[in-house]
């Protein structure tokens, strides 16, 4: 902490800043005319995601005619400021949030911002980071400061064990879902408990990446030997003595068993079967072999007639059963679900066998460069294609319509992202949030499917 | 940045819960490296029943008068949920409005507002379904009235407090440049830094 700003406000410290080329070149081209120069340039990262397509072989073009703007754009002021640029042809490029980790550029207990709401995937590291705009931004940039209010604290302990064919992916679904998509409105989340100790790495960032959905400020897991272990040898971490200093000192951001929160909640894993969503919020979640709710049970007047319209959007009624519903098309990908272990999971449900032929898009998107080479490595690649899956280069792709590529109209996709908000992934396509082991499954039915019955 | 003190003005009833900034400025509607321009696309998927064509929906609230004028928006929790895209907010002020009131908001969006001139003020759900009920009765002349010294809307015969972080605040009936004021504070950030260095070394890479 900088300063105390009084009234619970503080001006923090900012120690890592990525930019992408949707929102950091605005705040890089304010910057640049109010002459204020970016401080710690060399703590400034900046990657090619948003925009950028996905299609082997690409360049700065894009299917969106406005596309190339963006790219070319944050590659000259961010190359004229001087900051770290994961360029689109660069080995590190990939989702902003995948690469800040696997680089070793966030670290425990380190402050981390960027102009995008999925930043506090990185709490997984045990470091607060969250997503801001672009005002906030060019603050962050000129100042390496940002003034914040103090949120409440939540902890949210996950005991007992995840069965068979429940991820990570359902826990953090099935928590929104039972709390609702304000259910974390005002807090900063400590998740914690035996099943996230029990969670390797990669599974942890998925968990922490939907903070933001449950309406949280930010979602940290306390570091421990796990995060660790992770962290160790990357490439902008600190290396040999210096680690083990560092480490010492993470130690001690361990989360206190005594410590007092705002708010407890505790969820026992035992109650989560794979979870998929129904509706048009992250909270609008069914168990995979459940029902579509009902409005006329809704706690509130304004809730039932976002149900009423979740409805009609999604084209699903009320007492309908989820498993079996015809789909359109199935993906994989983004900063919530694209790294090697997703992928090698994804592999291990498709190998051998072909997604229905009633689908007319799969796709599976890596999160990073790194991941797309390690994944080939292994002949992951081979598996997908064999399986009828598109093998893209790395990018946030149809999380939304990243370089201008959509789903179809009115398509009913079951996907790995985050978002199933209205029009999201394409125009008027409906949208059923997964694991990507239930969006696999998924695909080789041609319908939603419960990937446990796969045997 | 444009001061935000005192305010009355007709107010356009939303109440849905958790409005993303997705329905507030489509993906597709950011078009260019530019913070202006994105106004003809704010909330284009219910706004039009055509989106390419810009075909107006007739239903849509702000499509009909006098809502059409409206600079005040009422709406539900978690209003400007989702992503942190500012260009929500930038398309909001472009189009006239200066101030939101639900009963809670996306924390994202909440910051971005207050650094664009436009008030979020939160007030209880049962307290904005009240104006909203009040406003749609005769909604030209039952104008919201909003006094952020006060910290208080009147409507519906009702003086309704609301709570806002004293920075925020002084943000808004200043207009200052937060950037401006941090810079004041370089000798701290500087004393923090060589303090930290010793602390955090691997930070300073």
């Amino acid at each position: 902490m900088v300063a105390d700003l009084g009234d619970g406000a503080a001006l923090l410290y900012i120690d890592r800043i990525f930019l992408h080329e949707r929102t950091g070149s605005v705040s890089l081209q304010e910057l640049k005319a109010k002459n204020r120069p970016v401080r710690h340039k060399e703590h400034v990262f900046v990657t090619m995601d948003h925009i950028v397509d996905t299609f082997p072989g690409r360049g700065d073009k894009t299917l969106m005619p406005s596309g190339t703007d963006f790219i070319t754009s944050t590659r000259a002021t961010a190359t004229e400021a001087g900051l770290n640029l994961f360029d689109v042809t660069d080995e590190r490029q990939g989702i902003v949030h995948v690469v800040s980790a696997e680089q070793g550029i966030t670290l425990p207990g380190f402050t981390q911002v960027c102009p995008d709401s999925h930043t506090c995937t990185l709490g997984a590291l045990g470091a607060l980071a969250w997503g801001i705009g672009s005002s906030e931004g060019e603050h962050a940039l000129a100042t390496k400061t940002l003034a914040v209010t103090k949120p409440k604290s939540m902890r949210v302990g996950f005991t007992g064990t995840l069965g068979y064919g429940v991820t990570s992916k359902d826990m953090i679904l099935h928590l929104i879902g039972k709390y609702g998509a304000a259910g974390g409105s005002g807090y900063a989340i400590t998740f914690t408990g035996p099943a996230i100790a029990a969670l390797p790495q990669e599974n942890r960032f998925t968990i922490c990446n939907m903070a933001v959905e449950f309406g949280a400020f930010a979602g940290v897991i306390p570091p421990d030997e796990t995060t660790f272990d992770y962290v160790k040898g990357r490439p902008y971490a600190p290396q040999g003595a210096a680690f083990d200093a560092a480490v010492a000192s993470w130690r001690l951001l361990n989360d206190d068993a005594d410590a007092v929160y705002d708010r407890e909640i505790v969820v026992d894993c035992s109650d989560i079967v794979p979870t998929i969503t129904w509706g048009t919020s992250p909270g609008q979640t069914s168990r995979i072999d459940g029902v579509v709710p009902n409005p006329s049970d809704a706690k509130d007047a304004n809730t039932r007639g976002s149900m009423d319209k979740a409805l009609e959007y999604m084209d699903v009624t009320p007492g309908q059963k989820l498993e079996g519903l015809a789909i359109d098309a199935a993906f994989i990908g983004s900063c919530t679900n694209s790294r090697l272990s997703d992928l090698r999971a994804v592999a291990a449900v498709v190998k051998g066998r072909h997604v229905s032929p009633n689908l007319k898009k799969a796709v599976i998107v890596p999160g990073s460069t790194q991941v797309k080479r390690a994944a080939e490595r292994e002949g992951l690649h081979e598996i997908f294609k064999a399986a009828g899956f598109e093998w893209r280069e790395s990018g946030c792709s149809m999380c939304f319509n990243a370089g201008g590529e959509s789903m179809g109209e009115k398509w009913r996709v079951v996907s790995s992202t985050n978002r199933n908000f209205e029009n999201r992934q394409g125009p008027k396509t409906r949208t059923h949030l997964a694991s990507p082991t239930t969006v696999a499954a998924s695909a080789l039915a041609g319908a939603i499917a419960d990937v446990r019955k796969l045997g | 940045m444009e001061k935000f003190v005192h305010l009355k003005a007709i107010a356009a009833p939303l109440l849905r819960v958790n409005i993303d900034t997705d329905v507030i400025i489509p993906s597709r509607e950011m078009k260019g490296v530019s913070k202006t321009g994105l106004s003809v696309g704010m909330f284009a998927n219910w706004r039009y029943t055509d989106v390419p064509a810009r075909i107006s929906n007739p239903e849509f609230v702000l499509n009909r008068a006098p809502y059409d004028k409206a600079h005040i928006l009422l709406s539900g929790d978690n209003f400007g949920c989702g992503s942190s895209r500012e260009h929500a907010v930038w398309a909001m002020k472009e189009w006239g409005f200066r101030a939101v009131i639900a009963p809670s908001f996306g924390a994202i969006y909440y910051g971005n507002c207050v650094r664009n001139g436009i008030l979020p003020v939160v007030l209880p759900d049962e307290a904005v379904r009240a104006i909203a009920a009040w406003v749609e009765a005769s909604p030209a002349a039952n104008q919201v009235e909003i006094d952020l010294p006060s910290q208080k809307v009147h409507a519906a015969g009702v003086a309704y407090a609301f709570s806002i972080g004293e920075s925020d605040k002084d943000m808004l009936l200043e207009g200052l440049d937060p950037i401006g004021v941090t810079l004041k504070r370089d000798p701290a950030i500087q004393a923090f830094e060589a303090k930290d260095r010793m602390q955090r070394p691997w930070v300073y890479i």
